[in-house]
């Protein structure tokens, strides 16, 4: 490279360092808050637009700025798995994805990143998601991670299988990140929601196939760093042969979305509405099961505040 | 003039056509594909009649520029005759005989080889073909190095613009075959100047031999001429016999070096045929050169390291009997007699899923491009091989046609499987298969597993790719010899269904 380029590379990214918050500053923006001061545990809104569903759900949840402070830096992890359209509702909606990422913003982030391990070609999943687009759109960084060296190996202390994983720099190195999962039917899984999710923030998925997938997944959602939020994009739902989906014929129009800090929570809320579409028996999704018994999250909704919302 | 114009093509056609071979994000501009096409050999393989009629054209109008300015592996000798330049202070080439014999004979064997159904011949020594292998084999590679090394940098200052590639080396015997390409041509490049191009090359020996009847031509005014014999050593074809004012067309380049060398201006370019007495031809020659194309036809033996470990507890392995050839490839013959293993689209193949064969194909398809599930599997909606192929050897495919041409079809072994070995849920192949023709039906205990059905598959490797049942994986795909159209896929009849409430 010329000097001249890396000057330019330089004043292009800016040099400005982030501060890296310790571990323990990690805890307290990730669980701390949350038990404190929400005012419902979840939110369940049918009925709108991605977008409209996903500003009712964050006011109620009582506003971004609870889960994304000033200066942070936010790490967003949507499903970009599949070489897919969005009408074939195999990853996150992309409108969703972008309005997340604004009020990231609004909220007062400093930077935000998306990324997803893909099971397709990367740069396709990408593009043809539309997820690329709008949140670039939206100011945020889209990072690859197709290659090994993006991530780091953390270990999972509470975790029965899968005593180290690892993890894309991206969330190891936020202040918080977010989860939006797009809810779908899943030949090995049964269900991918918020927890199956997670399979894209590591590098070796096919470990967890070999290992017993149900409880992998458990396991990699036992880690420290857990997601402020989830949301659970409910507004074209594959109802079968996902998670790849062969036709257009596999997706139902629901308008539904499901925002937690709760993982299992949110998931089992997503199952008993996916339930309705067609047969899902909730005991059948073991993860589910699975990650409340390592204490990921409570699966019993009824102990649970709950705002449901009808657009 | 004529010779800065000549340099200057020359280096934007190479430079065009590097790029397009080593350009692993797809940036190249499609229309470049069109200086792949109008390459003699796979325009003739192509059977592309329009190029073939304008490169003989050409020939017959203006002698070999197709040699100085289109065939990239020519244009690559010129290079290094150029850094040999640049180290030694003066080159002096002088005239040498024909080797006719060898020449026409090398053109005459190829040639039956190939109609005998022996492309391996064809393949070594056709020059788009060698320059393709280096191009993918070696300068790829090399470039990915490159953009790996400025991802990092860029990466330090949370730039994400560039992003790292893996670099892998699809098929040791075509490395080494391309390695050994790149040293002899250069070599040969660097020391004398187109030697290759006028004994060994099929391609320089069938267009000197027509260009003995072009048009254009450059001509020794022997009235003019005093015999100094400067021409001749700036000569890189080494075909000016200066003593008697001749040049042998069959040679000759039209590098027009010779041209501005000459002090009394006695050598021109031009159509007239004034000089037409000087015509002739010199004579056939003597020595062989064999053995520089001997040390291209090495082979390696490779002793594939076979697992019997885990035979034992009833774990099978597959052996594939059929290579896949990419899709719109036809079939493994038609594949067979019209690639001559340029690479082009093992290079371009987005999902690395393209490699040279070794002796899959048998030994007539050496370096062919087969379907390898390694590194990836075929991407369902991608047509790049079939679009970017010149030679008709992988036909252009629609997405629809694409979704239906089956390249193999895939088989299912139980006793491998996660699922039936372990108790646990897996799926990872019906997850990733596009048409659903793995899909999983409920086995025990809320489990299930797979089932396949061949006859939708459209043989992409997704399922084997991914499914991490170790040491042998459980399912696998059986290429056709010939490829099928794949049943397609059954669309379910849409339910109206609406979600009126939460259910929680
Ligand atoms: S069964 Fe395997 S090879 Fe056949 S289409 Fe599905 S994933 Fe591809
Ligand atoms: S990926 Fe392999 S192990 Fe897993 S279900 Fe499919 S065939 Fe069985």
């Amino acid at each position: 490279m010329k000097r001249r380029d890396f000057l330019r590379a330089l004043a292009l990214t800016g040099l400005a360092t982030t501060v890296e918050p310790g571990k323990a500053f990690d805890m307290l923006i990730q669980t701390g808050e949350n038990a404190a001061g929400n005012a419902y545990d979840m939110v369940a809104v049918m009925g709108g637009e991605p977008e409209v569903m996903f500003r009712s759900a964050i006011k109620a949840m009582g506003g971004m700025s609870k889960f994304v402070k000033k200066g942070y830096k936010v790490a967003i992890k949507p499903n970009i798995g599949w070489d897919k359209t969005p009408e074939m509702a195999g990853n996150t909606n992309p409108k969703l994805v972008k309005e997340v990422i604004k009020q990231c913003f609004d909220a007062g982030a400093k930077e935000v990143v998306v990324f997803d391990h893909t099971c397709d070609d990367w740069r396709k999943c990408y593009k043809n998601s539309g997820i690329e687009e709008a949140a670039k759109e939206a100011g945020a960084k889209v990072l690859p991670a197709h290659e090994e060296s993006y991530y780091r190996t953390i270990s999972l202390p509470n975790a029965l299988n899968l005593k180290t994983a690892k993890v894309h720099e991206a969330i190891l190195d936020s202040d918080v990140w977010i989860n939006i999962p797009i809810l779908k039917n899943h030949g090995g899984a049964k269900m991918t929601i918020s927890m199956k999710n997670l399979m894209g923030i590591v590098w070796n998925r096919g470990y967890f196939h070999a290992n017993n997938l149900q409880q992998c997944i458990a396991d990699i959602s036992t880690l420290s760093k857990r997601p402020v939020l989830n949301v659970v994009d409910a507004y074209r739902v594959m109802k079968s042969n996902g998670p790849r989906g062969k036709s257009a014929s596999d997706v139902v129009l629901a308008k539904g979305l499901f925002v937690s800090q709760d993982m299992v929570a949110v998931d089992t809320a997503a199952v008993k509405f996916f339930s309705q579409i067609t047969d899902m028996r909730l005991e059948d999704v073991a993860h589910i099961a699975n990650a409340s018994k390592l204490k990921v999250g409570n699966m019993n909704l009824d102990k649970m505040k709950i705002k449901r919302i009808k657009l | 003039m004529l010779r800065k114009i000549r340099i200057a093509i020359a280096l934007i056609m190479l430079s065009l056509l590097s790029f397009y071979f080593i350009d692993f994000a797809g940036i190249a501009p499609v229309e470049t594909k069109l200086l792949t096409k109008i390459q003699l050999v796979p325009a003739l393989l192509a059977l592309n009649i329009g190029a073939i009629i304008i490169l003989l054209l050409l020939t017959f109008l203006f002698g070999r520029v197709y040699c100085s300015v289109i065939c990239p592996l020519g244009i690559w000798q010129d290079v290094a005759e150029f850094i040999s330049g640049l180290f030694k202070r003066k080159r002096k080439y002088k005239f040498l005989p024909t080797r006719n014999l060898l020449r026409y004979g090398i053109l005459g064997a190829v040639t039956l080889a190939f109609f005998l159904g022996f492309t391996f011949l064809l393949s070594l020594l056709e020059p788009y073909s060698i320059f393709g292998r280096i191009a993918s084999n070696i300068f790829r590679p090399l470039y990915q190095e490159g953009n790996n090394l400025l991802t990092t940098i860029l990466g330090w200052f949370n730039n994400y613009k560039l992003y790292m590639v893996e670099i892998t080396i699809r098929s040791i015997f075509s490395f080494i075959i391309a390695g050994i390409s790149l040293l002899i041509i250069s070599f040969m490049g660097y020391r004398y100047g187109r030697l290759y191009c006028n004994t060994i090359c099929p391609v320089g020996s069938l267009l000197g031999f027509l260009s003995k009847y072009s048009l254009f031509k450059v001509r020794i005014d022997k009235n003019k001429c005093n015999s100094c014999g400067v021409c001749a050593t700036k000569c890189k074809a080494s075909c000016i016999n200066s003593k008697d004012h001749q040049v042998d067309y069959s040679r000759c380049v039209t590098c027009f070096n010779c041209l501005e060398s000459c002090k009394k201006d006695a050598i021109s370019y031009d159509w007239s045929l004034k000089t037409a007495a000087n015509e002739k031809g010199p004579n056939s020659g003597r020595r062989s050169f064999m053995a520089v194309t001997g040390a291209g036809l090495i082979t390696i033996p490779l002793a594939k390291a076979k697992n019997t470990a885990a035979l034992l507890n009833g774990k099978k392995a597959f052996k594939r009997k059929q290579p896949l050839s990419p899709p719109g490839s036809v079939s493994a013959e038609h594949l067979l007699s019209h690639c001559t293993a340029c690479h082009l689209c093992v290079s371009r193949c987005p999902s690395h899923v393209l490699k040279p064969a070794f002796t899959e194909y048998g030994l007539g398809g050496i370096m062919q491009p087969m379907m390898s599930f390694e590194e990836g599997f075929c991407n369902y909606d991608c047509t790049v091989c079939s679009q970017t192929c010149p030679n008709g050897a992988i036909l252009p495919l629609t997405k629809e046609e694409k979704h239906l041409t089956q390249t193999g079809r895939v088989v299912f072994t139980l006793e491998n499987c996660i699922v039936y070995s372990y108790d646990t849920d897996c799926g990872a192949c019906s997850e990733h298969c596009p048409t659903q023709a793995v899909t999983m039906k409920p086995y025990k205990d809320g489990l299930t597993i797979p089932t396949v059905d061949p006859d939708i598959c459209v043989g992409c490797g997704g399922c084997e790719y991914v499914c991490p049942a170790e040491p042998f994986k459980a399912i696998n795909v059986e290429g056709n010899a010939v490829q099928l159209e794949a049943k397609p896929i059954k669309e379910e009849k849409e339910k109206d269904i609406k979600v009126e409430d939460f259910g929680f």
